[in-house]
């Protein structure tokens, strides 16, 4: 069970590393790769390839294939973990995964590939350790500013009266703070993920939440951290704490570093992070979400005398009032062969368009506060409309953030570093929610 | 992509590398050598260069170093002359205080892969073992298993390998786990490192050091320690239970595979730990990766393979995302249609129902499919869907459609009328060769029932001259034969046209032949014709309960946590949807006829379970072999009217008339098995098919009434007449719980009337007020003492079989 090659790949192809660790085969195989994976068709599943007694397995990460070959009898679960860790380790040493990144810091990635693998074994990953090792200083795409805001990314940048981080903010390489003396900074980042399927009559048939608390560091000199949770937080099903709208969530796991004595009793997660990013928590929810799902669709689809295929959709916010949702995008598919569209829309600031060929219309709401509805129109252009045309209309799919907010109502109560840093030091807590898959039936 | 100007490029570098002005220059040099690694990794050659960086070598900058070691490291072997010139910087490296430069010199100096350099690097290496930094150790260690590499038909040294087995005991972890990994190639003529007591035990105690990598190469290598008792077993598994629930999913998958191989000998131990690993697996379902969530969607589907309803109450997580990328949809798919059952199967269906009209045309056509395979236990409920699909006449959907109805209609013959009411009018959405070839089939089987067949043929008939796929062409010739026989007046033209013009014109060979073949058959007459053409109509191995036996886990135990879940396009449940069904070998081949002398040894093992009288009269009366076969199938229709109109006739005359009136004979017959209700109905399934028993219907298990419903022919040699009775037999397993103490007077107030057979009246004790009793009722069609006889020993021996299984 060991790797016989790891190489990365652009999306066109480019060959962006390649290391042998075992001198089994020649490089040629990468452009074997190249050529399977751009030739498979659609009911091939891509992960696994085989060429001769060679076995490739890839994931993609940042528009990159990452891609190990490797003998038969390896573990997929290891190999694909590792590939994952792999492209997160170079994330956190380059500050950021893009061809561009890659390609400007190919000399640390190979150095980070001596470390981690060794005649195909891996060694290690942990990031604390290898720091140790790499003496390449990361070359950023792009200088860290604070003032950059001009990205309204992941995490939102709406300036309010308290101070909120960018989200280019933790796309540095971990490194630049030892050397530059770089901001200390600690973000512990509650990332939320939501699936919801909502029938035609308004019913929820299934939500979930996959959850999970990353924390990033950027601190050398960090001890020891205490992350407080809400204390009516209880796990598993039959456990109630308290009364009315406990925080509950079905199953979670934790890092191995994490130290659970004070979780008990007062919910607290003791660890000594390892600079760059790490995933202290997972948790999910599933079936019984405590709020209402975020949003409802109240649709209206006929079609009208002409020929065509009149829909109107009302999209109603079941968010809390101070929260909103940003980059909605609301997807409905059409039936085969529509033509045109026309649309009336309540805002100017909405958009949409239909896609013919993924048979969609989509429609932008770049920011819905919650509490609020929206309304649109559409008259879709279909030749040979019949009564049966009508089984291909939706569902609706909708993508969208829910910045400051957490589905399942999971807080960081504090975040306290022991010891207390000398210099100044920042901590951030951030909270996010987005769509994993999020269908509403017509 | 290489560069085109690689030539330039290599010369531009060579120039800069010895100009003594770079040289002089740390940082100019140091990115001059930064160019060429990158046009390196690019794919330029730029192995010319090899001498230039030999110099470049010998330098105190770490960055420096790193970067031309890679490069060595990947030309060396074309250039080993020069390459020794390196060997002497590397062995002092070797001496360095820095532990990073000793790490990194013994590193790169077995990484040059030259034999001819083994003899400089054997000292170093040895020197690495015993290093105070654990970084150089780990280095070393593995550096010895490169060297053996290099020289696989040498000697290694024993010293070296004894090292290595006391480095096991190295504080650190790596470097213990590299010690394993090392040992294992050294000594792979062997079979390996060795795993004895000790050495399990130490990995065991120290796995919690390792991080996930390293407890996953441990936990591999333990598969091949054998625990000397089943207390030591036990500890072990113990020890290993944690691990099982990792949120690491590599750590579990190694967990799982290694209690697999350790619990071999232990089925409900392994099913237990598949329980157990449920929770991760799912989580790993759920993961943000993709390629990590298909990784555990196959695994499942192995899973699945043992335990069919493990994941049922979970059948949620397994509903496709928007997003997700199409292979990711069809493995939950394929995982949904196993999971179906009567709490979830609306559910369910609605969601499948969303699929079909996927942009994805692949998914679209899955979807199709899956419902399809729900179709065989819930054929209404899917029907409405099909049938709705039809009138969206889309190609590839109604393409989807047809092929679903012809592979459901082919196990389930009762659907038959719908499937011909739905039909009319699809011919003209259909565009691909298998939509088509479904839709002929369908035609020429079900022809006389759907009234506009022989106009579909024709259209067909007349597009013929520019029909290119061979198989439509052979589908449609056989199909207008089969519709001929059946409405001779409408096809008679048609056909004569068909045949004349594959024969005279058709250029294909097959095709040709084929013509020709019916066309001489058709000159023996019809009654020949539909002798050979009119063929089976549905699968003669499936009856109502389509539901897959449950494999054993030893089946798929060896395939877990390797590649090959993931490469096998599919867990295979059925025979390739492709060409017509009937083309596809029925399952049940191999034991199509059992000779009963077998099951007799069988009974025989189990003494004690069954009274002495009964095994002597059944001893005794059996001298000419019984066979027992599936064929000629029985629909449940008629099971049920057979069933049903014997019962109502029994109950309207006289007891002693009753077997003479239609040469049919009643049992009831009660036999002790206790856990038998508490079976599943798969292993149940699997248990009777094996001797050629059919179940049609079962009652889910733990419930009460409890009853199976089964059937199978007999196939007797009369030793007085040499000749062969054949019989069929139908029968009903009751377990009605606690209550079955007195059956004689349930029996009165049922208001049945049974004779029970000389001979079986001794046999299981009706009165013997035993509780866990399961009534076994036959009829037999004709009447066949001997045979029936045989049968019930059978049937006693199964079910012995089973509860001492469960017990």
């Amino acid at each position: 069970m060991m790797i016989s090659q790891i190489f990365i790949l652009s999306s066109k192809g480019d060959h962006l590393i390649y290391k042998d660790f075992r001198g089994e085969s020649s490089s040629d195989v990468v452009t074997t790769f190249y050529q399977k994976i751009t030739a498979l068709t659609g009911d091939q599943p891509p992960v696994v390839m085989s060429h001769k007694d060679l076995h490739f397995i890839h994931v993609r990460h940042g528009g990159l294939y990452w891609v190990a070959t490797t003998t038969g009898d390896s573990s997929p679960f290891t190999i694909i973990d590792f590939l994952n860790r792999l492209s997160s380790l170079v994330r956190d040493f380059c500050g950021g995964l893009s061809e561009k990144s890659v390609q400007m810091n190919f000399a640390l990635i190979y150095e980070l590939l001596d470390e981690v693998l060794d005649y195909g074994y891996i060694q290690t990953t942990s990031s604390d350790v290898l720091k140790n090792f790499i003496q390449t200083e990361a070359v950023s795409s792009k200088p860290f500013s604070l003032f950059d805001l001009s990205n309204i990314g992941l995490f939102g940048a709406e300036t309010q009266q308290s101070k909120v981080a960018p989200s280019s903010a933790a796309t540095r390489p971990i490194q630049t703070s030892r050397e530059q003396g770089g901001k200390q900074e600690i973000f512990v980042d509650v990332v939320e993920r939501l699936t919801v399927v909502i029938g035609s009559n308004g019913v929820v048939m299934k939500a979930d939440v996959e959850g999970e608390v990353r924390v990033k560091c950027y601190m050398p000199s960090c001890s020891e951290i205490r992350i407080g949770l809400n204390e009516e937080l209880s796990i598993g099903k039959s456990q109630l704490r308290g009364y009315g709208s406990s925080v509950r969530v079905d199953e979670c796991s934790f890092h191995q570093s994490v130290k659970l004595d004070e979780f008990d009793n007062h919910r607290i997660l003791r660890l000594c992070p390892s600079q760059g990013e790490q995933t202290v928590m997972q948790y999910r929810l599933s079936d019984e979400l405590p709020s209402a799902p975020p949003f409802r669709l109240f649709p209206t689809v006929e079609r009208d005398g002409g020929g065509r295929l009149l829909m109107y959709l009302k999209l109603r916010c079941d968010l809390p009032p101070k929260s909103c949702a940003i980059n909605v995008c609301t997807s409905v598919s059409v039936p085969k062969g529509s033509l045109s569209l026309s649309q009336e829309l309540s805002s100017p600031d909405q958009s949409s368009e239909l896609n013919q060929q993924s048979r969609a219309i989509t429609w932008r709401i770049p920011r819905f506060s919650g509490g609020t509805q929206l309304s649109a129109l559409f008259k879709v252009e279909v030749p040979g409309l019949g009564p049966s045309s009508m089984m291909e209309v939706g569902p609706v799919c909708l993508t969208f953030e829910l910045p400051k907010f957490t589905s399942t109502g999971l807080q960081v109560r504090f975040l306290r570093l022991t010891p207390l840093q000398p210099g100044p030091s920042q901590r951030w807590v951030r909270y996010t929610t987005h769509s994993d898959s999020y269908t509403i039936r017509i | 992509m290489p560069y085109l100007c690689g030539e330039e490029t290599v010369k531009e570098l060579r120039r800069c590398l010895s100009n003594p002005h770079v040289q002089a220059d740390p940082l100019r040099y140091r990115n001059t050598i930064l160019r060429v690694i990158r046009a390196m990794s690019q794919g330029v050659d730029v192995s010319g260069l090899f001498s230039e960086m030999v110099k470049a070598c010998a330098t105190v900058d770490i960055v420096q170093k790193k970067l031309v070691y890679l490069f060595l490291c990947s030309y060396a072997a074309l250039n080993p002359e020069l390459s020794l010139l390196v060997i002497n910087t590397l062995r002092k490296d070797c001496q360095d205080t820095n532990p990073m430069v000793r790490s990194l010199a013994l590193r790169n100096m077995t990484n040059l892969r030259l034999p001819s350099l083994v003899e400089y690097v054997e000292q170093p290496l040895t020197a690495g073992l015993k290093d105070r930094a654990a970084s150089v150790r780990r280095v070393a260690v593995l550096g010895w298993a490169k060297l053996h590499n290099l020289q696989p038909t040498s000697e290694i040294d024993a010293t070296v390998v004894n090292e290595l087995y006391n480095l096991l005991r190295d504080p650190d972890p790596v470097v213990m786990v590299n010690c394993l990994r090392a040992l294992e190639e050294i000594l792979k003529e062997e079979g390996g490192v060795a795993i004895n007591k000790p050495i399990t035990h130490h990995l065991l105690n120290r796995l919690k050091e390792c991080d996930i990598w390293g407890q996953c190469e441990v936990l591999r290598i333990l598969q091949r320690y054998q625990p000397q008792s089943e207390d030591e077993l036990f500890d072990i598994l113990s020890l290993l239970d944690s691990s099982l629930v990792s949120p690491h999913p590599p750590v579990m998958a190694a967990t799982l595979s290694l209690f697999l191989s350790l619990c071999s000998g232990l089925p409900a131990v392994s099913l237990a730990a598949l329980e157990r690993v449920c929770g991760p697996l799912l989580a790993a379902c759920g993961s943000g990766s993709r390629e990590m969530r298909f990784t555990a969607l196959c695994h499942i589907q192995l899973l699945l393979r043992s335990v069919p309803g493990l994941m049922g109450a979970h059948y949620k997580r397994f509903f496709c995302g928007y997003a997700e990328p199409a292979y990711i949809k069809q493995r939950k798919m394929q995982v949904l249609v196993e999971l179906v059952n009567d709490e979830n199967v609306i559910m369910l269906l609605d969601e499948l129902k969303g699929y079909c009209t996927d942009v994805n045309t692949d998914t679209a056509q899955a979807a199709i499919s899956a419902i399809g395979r729900i179709g065989r236990s819930y054929s209404d409920k899917c029907f409405v869907i099909l049938t709705g699909l039809l009138g969206l006449k889309q190609d590839h959907i109604t393409s989807a459609v047809v092929q679903t109805m012809r592979d459901l209609v082919w196990v389930c013959p009762q659907c038959s009328d719908t499937v011909c009411s739905a039909l009319e009018g699809c011919e003209e959405t259909l565009q691909d060769v298998q939509g088509r070839q479904a839709l002929l089939w369908l035609l020429g089987v079900y022809g006389e029932r759907i009234s506009s067949a022989p106009y579909t043929l024709e259209v067909f008939i007349d597009g013929v001259r520019s029909e290119a796929s061979l198989g439509v062409k052979m589908e449609l010739l056989t199909a207008a034969m089969r519709l001929f026989l059946c409405r001779p007046a409408e096809m008679q033209d048609m056909l004569g046209r068909l045949l004349h013009y594959f024969i005279e014109e058709e250029t294909d060979m097959c095709v040709q032949d084929q013509a020709l073949l019916y066309y001489r058959l058709l000159r023996c007459g019809t009654e020949e014709t539909r002798k050979v053409l009119q063929g089976r109509r549905s699968d003669p191995s499936l009856g109502v309960l389509i539901g897959r036996p449950a494999e054993p886990v030893s089946q798929w135990a060896c395939s877990f946590n390797t590649l090959e879940p993931l490469t096998v396009s599919a867990v295979e449940t059925e025979p390739s949807s492709r060409g017509s069904p009937e083309h596809t070998k029925p399952k049940t081949d191999l034991s199509e006829t059992l000779n009963y002398s077998q099951n007799e040894n069988l009974y025989s093992d189990s003494p004690g379970r069954c009274s002495e009288s009964s095994t002597n009269v059944l001893a005794s009366s059996f001298v000419a072999p019984l066979s027992l076969s599936l064929s000629p199938a029985v629909s449940p229709e008629e099971f049920e009217r057979l069933w049903l109109q014997q019962q109502t006739l029994h109950t309207e005359q006289g007891a002693e008339k009753k077997e003479e009136t239609d040469d049919s004979v009643w049992v009831k017959e009660s036999i002790q098995c206790s856990t038998i209700p508490h079976c599943s109905p798969q292993s149940l399934q699997a248990a009777m098919q094996l001797v050629n028993i059919q179940t049609l219907a079962f009652t889910p298990p733990n419930t009460l009434p409890w009853r199976v419903y089964l059937y199978t022919h007999t196939q007797h040699m009369s030793s007085a007449e040499m000749s062969y009775n054949n019989s069929l037999i139908l029968g009903e397993l009751l377990y009605t719980g606690g209550s079955g103490g007195e059956p004689s007077t349930a029996e009165g107030e049922d208001g049945h009337v049974t004779k029970e057979l000389e001979g079986t009246a001794e046999m299981g004790g009706w009165g013997n007020g035993k509780k866990e009793q399961v009534k076994v009722t036959l009829k037999q069609q004709p009447r066949d003492d001997e045979s029936l006889r045989g049968f019930l020993s059978i049937l006693t021996t199964v079910l012995h079989t089973l509860s001492s299984e469960r017990g």
